[in-house]
């Protein structure tokens, strides 16, 4: 009950926002005869490009946003957009809504086909011109055909959301329409990518989309995501709190991980996602790709030989390892705010995209705690869906110590990073930097027993000599050997005991 | 290749570094250093010292590019640089704090007991001209590869030198004066010899510590200042104050002496061009001094030294006015940083003399032997910003690094690589650029390729501001004064003008590059189960943002190069569009240029060095580029009411607390950086709102400092 409540209030928001004043679609300037069929399609495909009209769209702009067509225009290659039901309306035939005024040839959702750099992808775009981008069954059902299309051909869904939430005037018709994407982004998941772009707002149960895909990218200042608003909240709980702190980009990519990545706004983000779409596969059939690259793979990385510093207690960044052995030092780091003690993202060896994941000795020394090991693991288990090679860096001092931590699960959620890495079938390549756990084990007093310790195993001979690692390698030639195992890596394949499906530690 | 011999010991020439100045201890034959260094700059000759007794072990007390072949000291902090693990041994005298390590005489002198060095190479700075340091070696029968500490004290006393020198028949500088003990004593000084007034540190040579005053406040805060940088610089804070002289050339005389009473000038070098008083492009010989002056400027100096019976090499450095009369400045018993230059053109390896020297060798050569041949150019690149004062430090990990080596007659001194950390501990000098040639112009012209072909990453570099000062025309003519940073940039140095044909060869150039990245990002390598779709585009209209102007570029492709369309004039780009490569070569309508692509992200942004400086562009398609201005505005922070950081270093002093009302250029706290004190000054009159810092606290680059109200 408590959802519906949560839906209708958005829906309401939008239906204010969505039927204020404006010019509907063109009525055709009917002279003595009527419009032949070319005409009323010429005439239905102009008012489907122009939205929720010329006033909305100005709207949209001083907003500071792009139009659901202008996003798709530049996400996608030039002249490559195919649309799919432009000539859908909603069907809603109460509270007015069936009047010709209320219908917009293609309802509040811009959906199709195109290309990013040459490669398939299936983009819905909602229109917040249209009633606010509220969700009808009609714009449910384009989604989620573009949705099936996408699982079938085999190639990623990029949503741009920008929803005031459900269409009130639909009721449980829009809200099935949720459960009816709510379903595809689960079988889709593992399947195909799946990329939430938030480019408005998204809230209530609307949010449940994006939650379930792959990646959430949002744009700062113009995007919010939260299940209730500030008002609900200040009703239930009492707290006074803006929209941007509830649910703004800082908030999610830094506080609570829902995003992961925020972009500075609608043409930065959509930029950078034709970037990340690059390092995708387009389904989980295919490899990773393999782009054009000019950084020799055989390149040494001298500075590599000095950035760990000698003193175990010394932090360093981890990034500048992973700049320093990546292709043109270009790395896609994914979650960069949020549990920083561990860094996830993606780059290129010799072309080839990897998942790099690695401990930050810079923040809190590294140590693994339940955001990061549920930062971590979600990454793993994407790459492993979809056949990225898994490159680890290691220096951890172990798992963080405390009741915050015990008492927040620290055990199960780091079960969770452990099972992710322990499934993976994907070539995985691990570095040790520097140091495992020794430091945690010995605390205090016991000195004498520590250095001895520290003497025994601090060092990479015992786990050589039991072949626990394969091989002590001057580091800089860590580009060299990486490049060179994943050539040879390429043709792994490691199958699991027959199941339904793992049970991961939720 | 100049091996000696003897009990096993070979004293070996490192060639590059050799030549650079820089001797190392070493037990056993370091040949390949020898071929790599020949191979680097073929000028140099090595003498034999076959069959001549040596310095069985040496040791080079000091760090970075003076100390990288030697068995170096090193501080907490060096650990992993260069000069550590060039030295056959290296040993930690301290933490980062030069007053704790590189300073600390005691723990250099236990150093020296332990490893049992025969002699101390002191380098520059640090302990070089400190008398108590050369008065223990003595004690401990250790040879000080310098001159003897009476040359030390004498010229190291700036009273005493200017006497030395006016007995020796030396021209000096009027109004020369006392030692001073306190601010007030500095003022009636000040007023004694007339304004402006120059104020530095008794003990150090060079700019640092140095300040410029023209009245009695300024005399004060000159005072406090040059105090405090002397006693971290020095270990001394003794200052001296001195009659200032408008608009001179600094050039200065080489010399050389030897135990038994022989001297020699090695001609001069032209040091005119510094910022703050500190030294960064210098050229030998000098373009203002007739074959007259510089012989009556070589036989004052080599009187001189004579006077002192200096025995080593060492500077006198003389101010020249528009007259061409010149006045003893100070005398430098050390090696000079710019000492590559009078390499170059005399064809003298001066540590190589030192060392000779020292051991009790004769001068080699005679006056008549020492010649000028062409013409050297010294750059001093520091890891600085060159747009704030003319270069404030910049700290940070060299992300990327290689020296223009591939350019003919160029010669590199550093004590850093690919990786090494700029830190706020020491000078933040990354490397001595020299390039030589026949004759000024081709040097110069050299000059001009090794800057372009230096790739530097990772911290800020003042490669823009020496390739503007040597291609600025009053440069180029040789028309130059101590003051020609701050008259040719009276606002602060901006950058590179660029002319109409330079933008459009920038902008030709950018939008190329962007438009070979798009094409490469459509370059999916193996088969694809759904096949890529072949863009069929061959025209590319782009918006090209690049300061406050946005220009429409269009690129086609044709074939390897591109046909650029910028302010109706179409331009012919061509390259390998190698885009992992640091330096690329781009040619342009024939011009060739190398150009440095610093930073690319896909919203657009890039950054191209550019004949030297860095231009930030953004480049859109047009139809991003027209829907760019529906984004909002996004609000800068006010800078007036906060305090930041402008450089990375350690707060010295907080003059403010909560509460306190400020007036505007009020000193709010004073960063200690590179061994440089700078004022915080309130950019507002308010009240202090809230202090984040303390004396004593490191801060970085953009760290809040204080905040108004």
């Amino acid at each position: 009950m408590a959802a519906v409540r949560v839906l209708r209030r958005a829906a309401a928001a939008a239906r204010l926002r969505g039927a204020g004043p404006g010019p509907g679609p063109h009525r055709a300037a009917s002279g003595a005869r009527p419009p032949s069929v070319p005409e009323r399609i010429e005439e239905k495909r102009r008012a489907a490009l122009l939205g929720g009209g010329q006033g909305r769209i100005d709207a949209q702009h001083k907003r500071g946003k792009l139009t659901a067509r202008e996003r798709i225009l530049l996400l996608l290659d030039p002249d490559s957009f195919d649309e799919y039901d432009m000539f859908v309306e909603h069907r809603c035939s109460d509270f007015g809504m069936d009047s010709s005024k209320n219908k917009y040839p293609g309802d509040s959702v811009v959906t199709g086909r195109g290309r990013i750099n040459g490669r398939l992808a299936y983009v819905f775009s909602q229109d917040f011109t249209v009633f606010g981008g509220s969700l009808s069954g009609a714009h449910a059902q384009k989604i989620c055909k573009v949705m099936d299309q996408a699982a079938m051909v085999g190639a990623p869904v990029i949503g741009l959301n920008d929803s005031g939430g459900a269409r009130i005037q639909e009721g449980v018709e829009s809200l099935a329409g949720y459960a009816d994407i709510f379903l595809r982004n689960v079988l889709c998941s593992g399947v195909v990518p799946q990329i939430s772009l938030i480019m408005g707002p998204c809230a209530g149960g609307a949010v449940y989309s994006p939650a379930l895909t792959d990646f959430t990218f949002m744009v700062k200042d113009t995007s919010y995501l939260f299940i209730t608003g500030p008002d609900v909240v200040k009703s239930v709980t009492n707290e006074d709190v803006t929209q941007e702190q509830l649910g703004g980009a800082k908030t999610h990519t830094t506080v609570s991980g829902v995003a992961h990545r925020a972009f500075e706004n609608d043409i930065d983000a959509l930029l950078n996602l034709r970037e990340f779409f690059n390092y995708l596969p387009l389904s989980n059939r295919d490899p990773a790709p393999v782009c054009e690259c000019h950084d020799p793979s055989d390149r040494l990385v001298p500075e590599l030989d000095t950035v760990v510093p000698t003193e175990s207690t010394k932090a360093y960044d981890m990034l500048d390892i992973i700049h320093s052995i990546a292709d043109e030092r270009e790395f896609f780091e994914i979650m960069p705010s949020y549990a920083r003690n561990i860094v996830v993202g993606f780059a290129r060896m010799n072309g080839r995209t990897v998942g790099i994941v690695g401990n930050q000795p810079k923040v809190a020394s590294g140590c693994l705690d339940i955001n990061s090991s549920v930062k971590g693991a979600r990454f793993v288990r994407f790459c492993d869906a979809f056949n990225i090679p898994l490159i680890t860096f290691v220096d951890v001092p172990g798992f963080l110590p405390g009741t915050a931590q015990e008492y927040g699960g620290i055990i199960r959620h780091g079960a969770k990073l452990l099972f992710a890495f322990a499934e993976a079938t994907v070539p995985k390549i691990t570095v040790i930097t520097r140091k495992g756990a020794v430091q945690i084990i010995f605390r205090g007093k016991e000195a004498d027993a520590e250095a001895e310790y520290v003497d025994k195993f601090a060092n990479p001979f015992p786990a050589a000599m039991r072949g626990f690692v394969d091989d002590i390698i001057q580091p800089s030639t860590t580009r060299l050997r990486i490049c060179h195992d994943l050539d040879v890596l390429a043709s792994k394949t490691q199958s699991s005991p027959w199941k339904k499906h793992a049970n991961i530690p939720l | 290749h100049g091996v000696q011999l003897q009990g096993g010991a070979g004293l070996v020439q490192l060639g590059k570094h050799a030549s650079a100045g820089y001797w190392s201890f070493t037990l056993r034959t370091l040949e390949k250093h020898v071929s790599e260094g020949r191979k680097a700059c073929g000028f140099f000759y090595l003498s034999s010292f076959v069959s001549l007794q040596t310095f069985e072990k040496l040791l080079i007390a000091n760090r970075g590019e003076i100390a990288c072949r030697v068995i170096a000291i090193h501080s907490d902090v060096d650990a992993n640089a260069v000069h550590v693990k060039m030295a056959d041994e290296a040993v930690c005298v301290g933490p980062a704090p030069t007053s704790k390590s590189y300073l600390n005489m005691d723990a250099i002198m236990e150093v020296i007991k332990k490893t049992r060095a025969q002699a101390v190479h002191p380098g520059y700075g640090f302990l070089s001209e400190n008398k108590e340091f050369a008065r223990r070696l003595a004690s401990e029968g250790v040879t000080f590869i310098g001159p003897d500490t009476h040359a030390i004290q004498a010229m190291g006393d700036k009273i005493e030198s200017k006497l030395l020198a006016k007995n020796a028949k030396v021209n000096t500088i009027p109004g020369f004066d006392g030692v001073v003990k306190d601010a007030d004593e500095a003022v009636r000084i000040a007023r004694e010899i007339g304004y402006p007034v120059m104020i530095k540190a008794s003990a150090g040579g060079g700019g640092k510590g140095m300040r410029i005053a023209w009245d009695d406040e300024e005399t004060r805060e000159g005072f406090r200042f040059s105090s405090q940088e002397a006693a971290s610089s020095f270990g001394d804070d003794r200052l001296l104050i001195e009659k200032f002289i408008d608009n001179p050339r600094h050039i200065e005389i080489q010399v050389c002496g030897d135990k038994h009473g022989n001297a020699l000038w090695l001609n001069e070098r032209e040091c005119s061009i510094q910022r703050r008083n500190q030294k960064v492009v210098e050229e030998a010989p000098s373009t203002f001094l007739d074959p007259e002056t510089r012989r009556a400027m070589g036989e004052q100096a080599v009187a001189l030294a004579k006077a002192v019976k200096y025995s080593s090499a060492g500077t006198v450095e003389f101010l020249v006015d528009s007259s061409k009369n010149f006045y003893f400045l100070e005398m430098n018993t050390r090696l000079q940083v710019e000492h590559p230059v009078t390499e170059c053109i005399t064809g003298l390896d001066l540590v190589q003399e030192m060392i000779r020297v020292a051991k009790g060798y004769p001068l080699r050569h005679k006056q008549a032997d020492i010649p000028i041949n062409g013409w050297a150019v010294e750059c001093r690149v520091y890891a600085e910003d060159p747009y704030k004062s003319f270069g404030l430090p910049s700290i940070g990990k060299l992300s990327q690094y290689q020296e223009p080596l591939h350019v003919p007659s160029v010669r590199v001194d550093s004590g850093i690589q690919q990786g090494s950390d700029i830190s706020i501990y020491y000078d933040p000098m990354i490397s001595k650029l020299i390039t030589y040639g026949s004759n000024r112009a081709e040097a110069l012209k050299r000059m001009e390729e090794a800057l372009d072909n230096y790739v530097i990453r990772g911290v800020a570099h003042n490669i823009s501001l020496l390739r503007e000062v040597i291609i600025h025309p009053r440069f180029v003519q040789g028309d130059i004064s101590t003051k020609f940073l701050p008259e040719i940039y009276p606002d602060g140095f901006k950058g590179h003008n660029l002319t109409d044909l330079e933008r459009r060869e920038l902008l030709a150039t950018a939008a190329s590059l962007y438009v070979a990245e798009q094409l490469r990002s459509q370059q999916f390598l193996g088969t694809q189960r759904i096949p890529v779709a072949k863009s069929k585009r061959s025209t590319w209209e782009l918006s090209v943002r690049l300061g406050d102007g946005i220009y429409p570029v269009a690129v086609s492709k044709d074939g390897s190069s591109f046909s650029v369309e910028v302010d109706g004039m179409k331009l012919n780009v061509t390259s390998e569009w190698n885009l992992a490569s640091p330096l690329l070569s781009v040619t342009i309508d024939g011009t060739q240029r190398t150009i440095q692509r610093l930073s690319r992200n896909a919203s657009g942004d890039t950054s191209i060095q550019f004949l030297g400086t860095v231009y930030k562009l953004q480049i859109l398609t047009k139809v991003a580029a027209e829907l760019s201005k529906y984004m909002p505005e996004k609000a800068a922070e006010d800078t007036s009411s906060i305090l930041r950081s402008p450089m990375p270093g350690a707060v010295v002093a907080v003059s403010v607390k909560p509460g306190d009302t400020v007036s505007e250029g009020q000193e709010i706290c004073v960063i200690e950086a590179m061994k440089m004190q700078n004022s915080m000054t309130a950019a507002k009159t308010g009240k202090v709102k809230a202090v984040h810092c303390k004396a004593g606290d490191t801060v970085g680059e953009g760290d809040l400092l204080v905040e108004l109200e």
